[in-house]
């Protein structure tokens, strides 16, 4: 996003992937969590999962060979890895609510100190966008949340508590925005790595709640 | 095993005898199982004062599709209940947003995996059931949830259907289906919870037998009514999605 501090869409996405452990089965949402399946991460070996029933998914098919009824969650044509399996909706979603997948990356408006995140209905909206997102956020074993820093006003989505409707409450575990990778604590957040080109006090100023550093922090690394 | 072939001849003989004031749902996640074909067919038979369950109203994406939200451009649908009302990107504004916003249609939201498993146990004979998922939310507002080994469960109750419209690649006869990679999806799950199921069908409908048991995804006892997609542009096909500029 032109004019925006820190990192790239990619950059936050990137951040978040390096988390995926070997074996693990991860569920990406809709926008820049996407992105995660573009991170190099050597050699682990992720199933991507996508709440259509597609288990083991990989890149987007290239140009004149996708298969028009295979699509991922934001309904782009993807691949299959070898090992893949496909089952219906209330299937999948069994994946999903009897917790086998360890991490779920999802986009947000808001994230509260208490791990609360918002992200399926605007102020003053009457219904809603929430797809997969509350099964997700109530059962995955990790919650982790890809937003910018700042609204485009300049107030903070990292917040003391939600003024948009809940998709769960006390669920998220790491969050990554454009200044940073930061854990909520329950009275504020906790920066655990700063973007390159910010500055603690940056940061300060634009995070609801308290903010704690860590001991000896470290900027995130950058590729390329 | 019936002998009777359930092919029909079209969509509108397939769709004809649907009463006004029907629940209807339709399969579909994106285009692949989305039943286009029957969608213009309902379009055309004119039946009102629909229920209408599908993951989503539509209209999001280009190009457009048939999708629900043009039955409630048509005049034909008193409810929706889906996972999505509004898109997942704020700027976009679905066709159906205007009919909500004025009061002419109603909603229920639904998170999608509840709405699976509503649907599922419709059909398997579950009147209700306890789940973690919108527990704390504005949904679990005013209603019923229980503590069960130290976690919060919200009570929901099953979700039966008058008809469902699904898409499958092949199908014999006897109603027998197979679907394609992610043309599966909701298309299973709301086969069983409807009185009647009506599939189009990608490849030439094979005689009953042809499928190895084995290998059936969903059993004809659920599947009333096939209709073969006929080639473009007679029928509908899934088309490449035009990817927008962000």
């Amino acid at each position: 996003m032109s004019g925006s501090k820190g990192l790239t869409r990619q950059q936050m996405a990137d951040r978040v992937a390096r988390e995926f452990q070997d074996g693990w089965i991860v569920n990406l949402g809709v926008g820049i969590p996407t992105m995660c399946s573009n991170t190099d991460i050597g050699d682990r070996d992720i199933t991507y999962h996508s709440e259509n029933g597609v288990i083991g998914y990989g890149p987007v098919a290239a140009e004149g060979y996708e298969d028009l009824n295979l699509v991922n969650a934001g309904g782009q044509n993807v691949t299959l890895k070898p090992g893949a399996a496909v089952v219906h909706h209330a299937d999948s979603f069994g994946v999903i609510r009897g917790g086998h997948i360890d991490a779920t990356v999802m986009g947000a408006y808001q994230v509260s100190m208490t791990g609360d995140f918002a992200n399926w209905k605007l102020k003053g909206q009457k219904g809603g966008g929430i797809g997969g997102a509350m099964d997700l956020a109530a059962c995955a074993k990790r919650v982790f949340i890809i937003l910018e820093h700042v609204t485009r006003d300049g107030s903070p989505r990292l917040v003391a508590a939600c003024d948009l409707p809940v998709t769960a409450r006390g669920v998220v575990t790491l969050v990554a925005t454009n200044y940073g990778l930061f854990e909520p604590t329950g009275t504020g957040f906790r920066l655990l790595e700063i973007a390159p080109g910010l500055t603690v006090e940056d940061i300060r100023a634009t995070t609801g709640g308290a903010l704690e550093v860590l001991d000896g922090l470290q900027t995130i690394a950058v590729a390329g | 095993m019936t002998q009777k072939s359930k092919l029909r001849g079209s969509f509108a003989e397939a769709v004809a005898d649907i009463p006004d004031g029907s629940t209807i749902a339709f399969g579909g996640f994106a285009m692949p199982g989305t039943p286009f074909n029957l969608i213009k067919a309902l379009m055309a038979q004119g039946a009102k004062r629909l229920t209408l369950v599908a993951n989503t109203t539509g209209g999001a994406q280009q190009p457009r599709m048939p999708d629900i939200g043009m039955l409630v451009e048509n005049g034909q649908v008193a409810k929706v209940i889906c996972a999505f009302t509004a898109a997942t990107r704020p700027t976009d504004v679905l066709p159906f947003t205007k009919y909500y916003d004025s009061g002419e249609v109603d909603a229920e939201l639904v998170p999608q995996g509840t709405l699976a498993e509503r649907m599922r146990a419709a059909g398997a004979g579950i009147p209700a059931f306890y789940t973690p998922t919108a527990v704390g939310t504005e949904l679990a507002e005013g209603r019923e949830t229980r503590v069960i080994n130290g976690r919060e469960y919200l009570l929901e109750y099953a979700l039966p259907l008058d008809y469902a419209f699904i898409r499958a690649r092949t199908a014999d006869t006897a109603g027998n289906l197979r679907f394609h990679r992610s043309q599966r999806n909701f298309c299973p799950v709301m086969a069983t919870a409807a009185r009647v199921t009506i599939a189009e069908i990608d490849d030439p409908v094979l005689p009953a037998g042809s499928i190895d048991p084995d290998d059936v995804h969903t059993p004809g006892i659920y599947v009333h009514r096939l209709v073969q997609v006929p080639p473009e542009p007679e029928g509908i096909w899934p088309t490449k999605r035009q990817e927008r500029r962000r």
